[in-house]
């Protein structure tokens, strides 16, 4: 076949060719007598395979062969090996000496990860390469927040009356130095959250569950625990610098809250009923005002002409009551009647005109 | 080329022991630490002790030489650290119950007495806890429920500090000082009798609040009933015959008129209202 006189035909041929270029095709190929052994015959034959199929192989191959191929190349020059290692060992040396410490940020600098050297603050800084200048940058005027506890959860604090809260509060903090924060306390975070509890806690118990629970006291025991823990502290020198607590919340324990809630309900209420009250006493007193005016005004009139008001008053009241209701008239003297009542009522039932006519 | 390989063999070993040697004959100490130096079972000398007045940088901290292989550098810490006390359950003199958390701080001063005496920190530790509990305990147990829970607390914690630090010296530790982290009712009676004695505490103020308005409620209409009563006076006063006759004149209005039901008359012709009716003058 072609293939057999052909190295590139042998590559261009599909499974069974390439298979018979590495039987039989021995002698006649000049590939075969470099590879004695039929393995390795076997093995080109079936690269030859990969790079014959379709158009990727020869350019998948082409593309992992070049750096591979790359570089047993380069260190033909020799002298590069050592020029790469100076290059690396340069950056390296820069880049380790030089740190942009970010504002807000301090660094700590350390000889070989032990002894203290100084501190960094923000700015390009210079220090010797690592590991010879051992450099952790910190964020240190950024204020911190821990919640005590976390959401959800109840915290009851003892009152100094033997009542019970829940109360949860905020603690700002940073760090002032970041030295003594690196080096005095094995866990400062840990040290703060127990001085912060012990200082709430101490706090709580000094005032009485009203104050806590109506925010009288509030401002009080968020001043107290401050001053308490930064005095603890600054007692271990921790470089911590507390830089406020504020009481989030301040709860009646869980079991109790309904008796609290109608303790405000019962201030509604009574609200309420004075109110009410108070409503029905300006009525009374405008009902009284109101008729003594009239009755004054009445008076005035009356005074200037008693005889006569009286009269008209008379008068016109009888006027008005008589116009609406059912009259008999009886004579008087010695003439009496027996009123028929029943038939009064019938009477006064029927037509008005009726009546007149009797 | 077989002997080069092997110059460079030996050369590697050579340059590894050396390496070796010369990473184990040098420890370096962090100024968080102070080592103490053991060589064979018995301290020698302690890197970076503790100081007080000894600022970073000028401390003992950083490379240290040591013997290899015969000198054992133990790293004892050199901060304040802490010991945090498991839920305790003290009892006041008064009999009454109260479960405690507490937490001390305390410093590693002579970390060879705390080597011979403890071993590790954590050895300490243990060593330490049931001090600190029964310490606890003791003093605590001498002082009234109010007191405990109450801003008095100060005393009875420098006592604990002091009986605790004069314990933990022989260990070489010095006790910066023991808070109360936490002191709480315990869960079941006492807890409920609190929470039983604050509900009524509650309940009496809301009733006692509800009965102020009842009773502010029935002041005021009785303040304006009187007031009232003194307008009505203040204005009938002035002529009390007038004012029956005039009263009378509303009083009929108001039950013939807007009174409910018919009303019928029965009129004697001689009454006043009939003196005209008559015609006699």
């Amino acid at each position: 076949m072609a293939g057999k006189n052909n190295p590139w035909g042998g590559g261009s041929g599909d499974e069974p060719s390439g298979e018979d270029g590495g039987d039989g095709g021995g002698p006649r190929n000049p590939w075969l007598p470099g590879g004695g052994e039929p393995g390795k015959r076997r093995s080109a034959s079936i690269e030859d395979i990969f790079k014959s199929r379709g158009p990727e192989g020869p350019r998948r191959a082409g593309g992992g062969g070049g750096p591979t191929f790359r570089l047993p190349e380069r260190p033909g020059g020799k002298s590069w090996l050592p020029v790469i290692a100076g290059g690396i060992a340069l950056v390296w040396v820069a880049v380790s000496s030089v740190h942009f410490v970010q504002p807000g940020e301090q660094a700590i600098v350390t000889w070989f990860g032990g002894k203290y050297y100084g501190t960094l603050d923000s700015g390009t800084n210079f220090t010797a390469p690592w590991p010879v200048h051992m450099v952790e940058k910190l964020n240190v005027s950024q204020v911190r927040l821990e919640e005590v506890p976390g959401t959800k959860t109840e915290k009851l604090i003892l009152t100094g009356d033997q009542n019970l809260v829940d109360l949860s509060y905020l603690i700002r903090w940073n760090i002032s130095d970041l030295a003594l924060y690196k080096y005095q306390l094995s866990d400062p975070q840990n040290a703060l959250l127990e001085i912060g509890e012990a200082a709430m806690r101490a706090a709580v118990a000094r005032q009485k569950l009203d104050a806590v629970l109506t925010g009288a006291g509030r401002a009080e025991i968020e001043q107290d625990v401050r001053m308490a823990m930064q005095a603890r502290l600054d007692a271990y020198r921790s470089g911590i610098s507390v830089q406020g607590i504020e009481i989030n919340k301040v709860d009646p324990p869980g079991p109790v809250e309904e008796a609290f809630k109608d303790v405000s309900s019962a201030q509604q209420d009574a609200d309420a009923a004075i109110n009410r009250s108070r409503a029905v006493a300006q009525q009374t007193l405008a009902r009284a005002q109101g008729d003594a005016r009239e009755f004054n005004d009445i008076y005035e009139e009356y005074k200037l002409a008693p005889e006569v008001t009286r009269r008209r008053l008379y008068y016109e009241t009888m006027e008005q009551i008589l116009s609406k209701t059912d009259k008999t008239i009886v004579e008087s003297g010695n003439v009496t009647s027996y009123l028929p009542l029943p038939e009064l009522k019938r009477r006064a039932q029927a037509a008005p005109a009726q009546q007149q006519g009797n | 080329m077989n002997s080069l390989l092997q110059n460079y063999k030996a050369l590697a070993i050579i340059g590894i022991v050396v390496l070796v040697t010369l990473f184990s004959s040098v420890k370096i100490v962090p100024e968080t630490h102070q080592a103490v130096v053991i060589r064979t079972g018995q301290p020698v000398r302690v890197i970076n002790q503790f100081r007080p007045d000894q600022p970073y940088g000028s401390t003992g901290a950083g490379i240290a030489p040591r013997i290899p292989f015969v000198e054992e550098v133990r790293m004892i810490d050199r901060r304040v650290l802490d010991i945090d006390m498991e839920r305790t359950q003290v009892l006041s003199n008064d009999q009454q119950r109260l479960q405690v958390d507490a937490y001390a701080r305390y410093r590693i001063i002579d970390p060879v007495k705390l080597v011979e005496k403890a071993g590790t920190e954590l050895q300490f530790e243990s060593q330490l806890l049931p001090i600190l509990t029964s310490v606890l305990r003791q003093e605590l147990g001498r002082r009234p429920f109010t007191a405990l829970i109450n801003a008095e607390r100060g005393s009875a914690m420098t006592n604990i500090t002091k009986s605790l630090d004069e314990q933990a010296r022989i260990y070489g530790v010095q006790v910066l000082d023991v808070r109360i982290k936490a002191a709480d009712l315990p869960e079941g009676r006492p807890l409920d009798a609190a929470f039983t004695r604050m509900e009524t505490d509650r309940e009496e103020e809301a009733a006692r609040i509800r009965a102020a308005g009842q009773r502010d409620a029935q002041i005021l209409q009785a303040e304006a009933s009187a007031e009232a009563a003194r307008i009505y006076a203040d204005a009938y006063g002035k002529d009390p015959k007038f004012y029956d006759f005039y009263r009378a004149m509303q009083s009929y209005k108001q039950t013939f008129l807007k009174g409910e039901g018919q009303s019928s008359m029965v009129l004697s012709d001689d009454s006043e209202y009939f003196r005209q009716f008559k015609g006699n003058p």
